[in-house]
């Protein structure tokens, strides 16, 4: 009798089971089974009636009935649950990494990009990094220099001058001298500067461009110690090996003067329009120290010697970046200035 | 300057050398060379040839048919030069040569096949002369190549004159050849010349140095008998290829002498020069130049008179009436040396620069003078055999430049090169090179000869110039220095500028650009910006980039309107330099200046006002770590608007501005965008110290936030000093007030909520504790036109 009830039961439960396919159904299922008025419930109170020896044998096989419906019923949850997650990935929206960003980027400025790369170099070479007024007088742009009035290096450079006698700097050098003062020797410091010479402008000159200049002054400071300074520092900008070659060149604060030449970039110094078939790319002119230059600015040339570099910056950008015109650096152009994004 | 190596080869022995590759030696010892010209490479098959028979053509007058001998037989040639006739010397391009590259066949010319070419001087390249065919003497050789006669074959090569701007010897082929000597390391060999003292028995020529400051020696010499008028093929064909024009035979030896010896020297047709006064004028006049030009001459300009009479200015040019004409026969020779601050100013004021006054700007060797003096002498007489010479050379040496001499030793070249640089090498290098050695061991006493003691070599560095531009820098073992390494800290103002530039990149995405110190006139009126009234530079290149200028934003404003279009909102700024008038010391006031410009097409004005708020706050979050105030204040710069224009100010003192452009600046601009803009003065700014960070313990217990909503005119709450107040009122446990929310109504009533942040470090705190400090900020906001909102 109650064997067959229960097998009964089961198959109801069975059926209902089969036909729960949500979490709500399948509670709706526990209730009606194992709820206070389901029927697990009904013949527990059933055995209120029956003697002890039916009792103990019904209530082991309503117990063993209940477990199964718990088990049943846990292991038809986990199940739904794994059916819901997997429906959840089956139905989840696939995102595209692909499409562009919206979020706005800045940008430096192609100097600035520069002047950081060759200013870390020099300051792990213990170089200060110092700045510089643009408007200066004729004492530190030239007096101090070593260039006289009527000096013909003046011809060199187009100077712009002002009503008061002042002049925009045409060489970073100009700040040699503020600087020789204010750290005496021995110095070793970088100094960009934005210089300015009155020639007309087109795709490869500018009247407004920027150089870096560097001294260093110690007891030793030599001819050879110039020469690896710089090969150092243009192997570094480039990130690979640089040719650099020496000429005499003729500066007024420099002595010896030189003109540093690179091999050419484009070529690699085989010769090419660029380097005006001559594998060489005038870059950057340096020296030593003219004692002139040094006793002005207050330092001992019997005891000190130093050297000198005006590197060329808005070139040694071009070069670099490859741009074209010269013009694109002064022009706000955000078509051209918005590419160099980062450092 | 152009350099021909035949001529090099005349003062040393260059067989057996590798040209080009001398000349590259050239470029890393002494001056680049900017070209090298190979003359004459593309000519060959040019023969000695004769016109044997001339014809008419038929039907040209100007061809004719002609017969030439070629001394290997008879060919036919049409030829149309104004010059050809019977049994004149040609030089005749056979079939099958090569005239300056151009190939030479037998060709149909006016019907008739002509075998070849009879040439000019100018078709082989030789000079400018193309009127008619060149006329050899009929002496030479018929066959013979004229390559194996004359010296067509030559490397030129081109030196750019700015790079001797310091050697006022390099200026002739004679101090290059001294160059090439020591570079090749072989003998230089003296230029030959007439021996001066010879002359001295003969009559003076009057010589009158009045201007003894700017004349330092005048050499004067009289020939007379002069029959040559054209100058031998081979100094022509050096003028030309050197650049300069064949005249007549007189001012072609004078510039032979320049392009070799450097010095500048003039022939005055002594007819009408015959004694020499040198002097300055009071009164201005004016003087006829060589070139048909009137010159005026004012008090500076030295010049080079005859009986009181201006004959020439010295050092630049010669007059038209006392120069040497095609009947000349007889000269006065001046071989002079002036002062050459006193040409360059000269060539200022007169506006002319000539190959003369070039080198005498320099400064030139006075012992020069002499050498060019019996130089010209010796070169005249070998052309001209019956030139007489027939005045004393007389010299009129008023100023000798000192003589130059220098201690050295060894040590001090190893300390300046920082490598070793034998003693018997720095010996043989500066004898090469004309210098005075006296040696004792590894110390030298060096004697600078006088071609380069006129100002270039004066001190022990140009000593180690000398050396190591011969040693070669390619040859210098490099090394870094011993120098001992300290710590480097980077300058504030330096640091200053690149945090704010990456913040302003990383953070707002702005761009960053440069422009000019000027203002641009142009961009300034678009924008209906007046130019401020700053200082000017007196030589610009348009009159409208003259005032330099005072603020960044007029040109960042442009900026944006040019890149109209980049993109719905975009911002940009410069960091660079203004002048803010002049300072009391007469100097220009120059201020380093961030600018900073936002052009929005998203927002409203005042959404990009506050954008450009926010930048400039983080700005000084996060470098100084301080919050600047916004000061309403009334601008000077009209381009500002008056009602939205703030000051930024640290301390009372103001560093910048913050503000949105003026109405009629706008009205120029994109209406459907809103700008604004701010600019902060970047020395000021560095000034500032940054505030050490304030560690405050966290407290364990919660915080309230009470949130009070008041009445109000938002516009005209000054948050900072609000906040201040609060503060104040609040309570110790009040830590922190902000503002929640601002609800603007029509009618300038809006509502505003503050957030009032407590807590204590002790307890976590209950409402009706703060029951009384609520009461006391309702009623400090009730002081500043802030009615409580019930709620």
């Amino acid at each position: 009798m109650m064997t067959e009830m229960i097998a009964n039961l089961k198959n109801t439960f069975q059926e209902q089971l089969d036909a729960a396919t949500t979490s709500e159904a399948l509670e709706a299922v526990r209730v009606a089974f194992l709820g206070k008025k389901g029927p697990v419930s009904d013949l527990m109170k059933s055995l209120r009636d029956m003697s002890v020896e039916e009792k103990k044998e019904a209530g082991q096989s309503i117990n063993a009935l209940k477990n199964y419906f718990e088990e049943a019923i846990a292991q038809k949850a986990a199940a739904l649950e794994k059916a819901a997650l997997d429906m959840a990935v089956r139905s989840a929206k696939k995102y595209n990494p692909s499409i562009p960003a919206d979020k706005e980027v800045g940008s430096y400025h192609p100097i600035t990009l520069i002047a950081r790369d060759v200013e870390e170099i020099f300051s792990s070479m213990g170089f200060t990094v110092e700045d510089y007024a643009e408007i200066v007088d004729d004492y530190q742009c030239f007096e101090s220099l070593n260039i006289p009035k009527h000096h013909p290096a003046r011809d060199m450079q187009d100077t712009y001058y002002l009503e008061n006698g002042q002049l925009l700097k045409t060489q970073t050098s100009a700040a040699q001298n503020h600087i020789m003062k204010k750290y005496g020797a021995p110095l070793r410091a970088i100094f960009p500067g934005r210089c300015f010479r009155n020639e007309a402008t087109d795709a490869c000159h500018e009247n407004t461009f920027f150089q870096m200049e560097g001294m260093m002054i110690d007891k030793n400071i030599s001819i050879s110690n110039l020469i690896y300074f710089m090969k150092t520092m243009l192997s570094e900008v480039f990130g690979k090996k640089i040719n650099v070659r020496l000429r005499p060149g003729f500066f007024p604060f420099t002595e010896p003067g030189f003109e540093l030449d690179i091999s050419c970039l484009i070529c690699g110094g085989n010769g090419c329009p660029s380097c005006k078939n001559s594998g060489w790319l005038e870059l950057c002119p340096c020296g030593m120290i003219h004692p002139n230059v040094l006793k002005e600015g207050g330092i001992d040339p019997e005891e000190y010697t130093g050297f000198a570099f005006g590197l060329g910056m808005t070139r040694l950008a071009m070069m670099k970046y490859g741009i074209k015109d010269i013009r694109n650096f002064n022009s706000g152009n955000l078509k051209a200035l918005s590419q160099f994004e980062s450092n | 300057m152009f350099v021909s190596m035949n001529w090099i080869g005349d003062f040393v022995n260059l067989e057996g050398l590798d040209i080009p590759a001398l000349i590259h030696r050239f470029t890393l010892s002494t001056a680049e060379v900017e070209d090298v010209i190979y003359k004459g490479r593309d000519t060959d098959g040019v023969i000695v040839a004769r016109v044997v028979s001339v014809e008419n053509h038929p039907s040209s007058k100007k061809l004719h048919l002609l017969k030439i001998d070629t001394g290997n037989g008879i060919v036919d040639c049409v030829c149309g030069a104004p010059n050809v006739r019977e049994g004149l010397t040609v030089a005749f391009a056979k079939e099958g040569a090569h005239v300056c590259g151009t190939p030479i066949t037998a060709a149909k010319v006016g019907g008739y096949i002509s075998y070849g070419m009879c040439c000019s001087e100018a078709e082989l390249g030789l000079s400018a002369d193309n009127s008619g065919l060149w006329e050899l003497s009929d002496e030479l050789p018929l066959g013979k190549d004229l390559k194996e006669i004359y010296p067509i074959d030559d490397i030129v090569f081109e030196v750019d004159n700015k790079s001797l701007t310091n050697r006022p010897d390099l200026w002739g082929h004679y101090g290059i050849a001294r160059e090439f000597a020591a570079i090749a390391e072989r003998e230089f060999l003296p230029a030959a010349k007439e021996d001066l003292a010879k002359f001295s028995h003969l009559p003076a020529v009057d010589i009158d140095i009045r201007d003894k400051q700017n004349a330092y020696r005048y050499i004067g010499v009289k020939v007379d008998n002069i029959t040559r008028h054209q100058s031998p093929v081979e100094m022509r064909i050096r003028l030309f290829y050197c650049g300069s024009r064949a005249i007549n035979f007189l001012a072609d030896l004078t510039n032979y002498v320049m392009l070799e010896l450097g010095q500048p020297m003039h022939a005055f047709d002594l007819r009408k020069v015959d004694k020499i006064e040198v002097q300055r004028f009071n009164e201005p006049f004016t003087f006829l130049t060589l070139d048909h030009e009137e010159r005026t001459i004012d008090d500076r300009v030295l010049m080079i008179c005859s009986h009181e009479k201006p004959v020439a200015i010295a050092g630049i040019k010669g007059g038209l009436e006392s120069g040497i004409e095609d009947d000349t026969t007889s000269l006065l020779l001046e071989s002079a040396t002036f002062d050459g601050v006193c040409i360059r100013k000269s060539e200022g004021i007169l506006g002319l620069r000539t190959d003369a006054s070039m080198r005498y700007e320099k400064m030139l060797d006075p012992e020069l003078a002499e050498l060019a003096c019996a130089r010209f002498l010796y070169l005249l007489q070998k052309i001209d055999t019956g030139a007489t010479v027939i005045s004393a050379a007389s010299d009129a040496y008023v100023y000798h430049i000192p003589k130059i001499v220098i201690d050295i030793d060894k040590a001090y070249f190893d300390r300046y090169t920082g490598i070793d640089i034998s003693s018997d090498r720095i010996k043989k290098t500066l004898s090469s090179l004309g210098f005075g050695i006296d040696r004792r061991g590894d110390a030298f006493t060096v004697t600078v000869p006088t071609w380069r003691a006129t100002k270039d070599v004066t001190i022990k560095a140009d000593l180690i110039e000398e050396v190591t531009r011969i040693y070669g820098y390619d040859n210098f073992e490099i090394t870094t220095s011993t120098s001992p390494l300290y710590p480097v800290r980077p300058d504030r103002a330096k640091s200053d500028d690149n945090r704010a530039k990456d913040i302003l990149v990383e953070a707002f995405a702005l761009h960053e650009v440069h422009s000019y110190i000027w203002c641009d006139g142009a961009s300034y009126k678009a924008l209906s910006i007046d130019l401020p009234d700053n200082p000017r530079l007196i030589n610009a290149q348009t009159p409208d980039n003259a005032i330099l200028r005072a603020n960044m934003t007029p040109t960042l404003l442009h900026f944006l309107a040019e890149n109209r279009g980049f993109s719905s909102r975009y911002g940009i700024f410069e960091i660079g330099r203004v002048v803010k008038g002049y300072g009391e010391n007469g100097l220009c006031n120059e201020r380093k200046t961030l600018g900073i410009a936002l052009c929005d097409k998203t927002a409203d004005e005042e959404a990009a006002f506050l954008s450009v708020r926010d930048m400039i706050c983080a700005i000084f979050r996060q470098i100084k770590r301080t919050q600047p105030l916004f000061v309403s204040y009334e601008p000077k710069e009209a381009f500002m608007h008056p009602a939205n224009a703030y000051e930024i100010q640290v301390d009372g003192k103001a560093i910048g501005f913050l503000s949105v452009p003026h109405p009629s600046v706008k009205a120029k601009l994109d209406r459907k965008a809103a700008y604004a803009f701010a600019e902060l003065d970047m020395d000021a700014f560095s000034a500032i110290s940054p505030l050490d960070i304030q560690y405050n313990e966290p407290s364990r217990f919660p915080a309230i936030d009470i949130d009070l909503s008041f009445w109000g005119d938002a516009s005209a709450i000054v948050f900072y000093e609000l906040k201040k107040g609060f503060m104040a009122k609040g309570g110790e446990w009040l830590q922190n007030v902000t503002v929640a929310d601002v609800y603007k109504s029509e009618e300038g009533t809006d509502s505003i909520t503050f957030r009032f942040t407590f807590s204590s470090k002790e307890k976590t705190l209950s409402k009706n504790e703060l029951t009384v400090y609520i009461e006391a900020l309702i009623a400090y906001a009730a002081e500043n036109q802030l009615k409580f909102k019930e709620i």
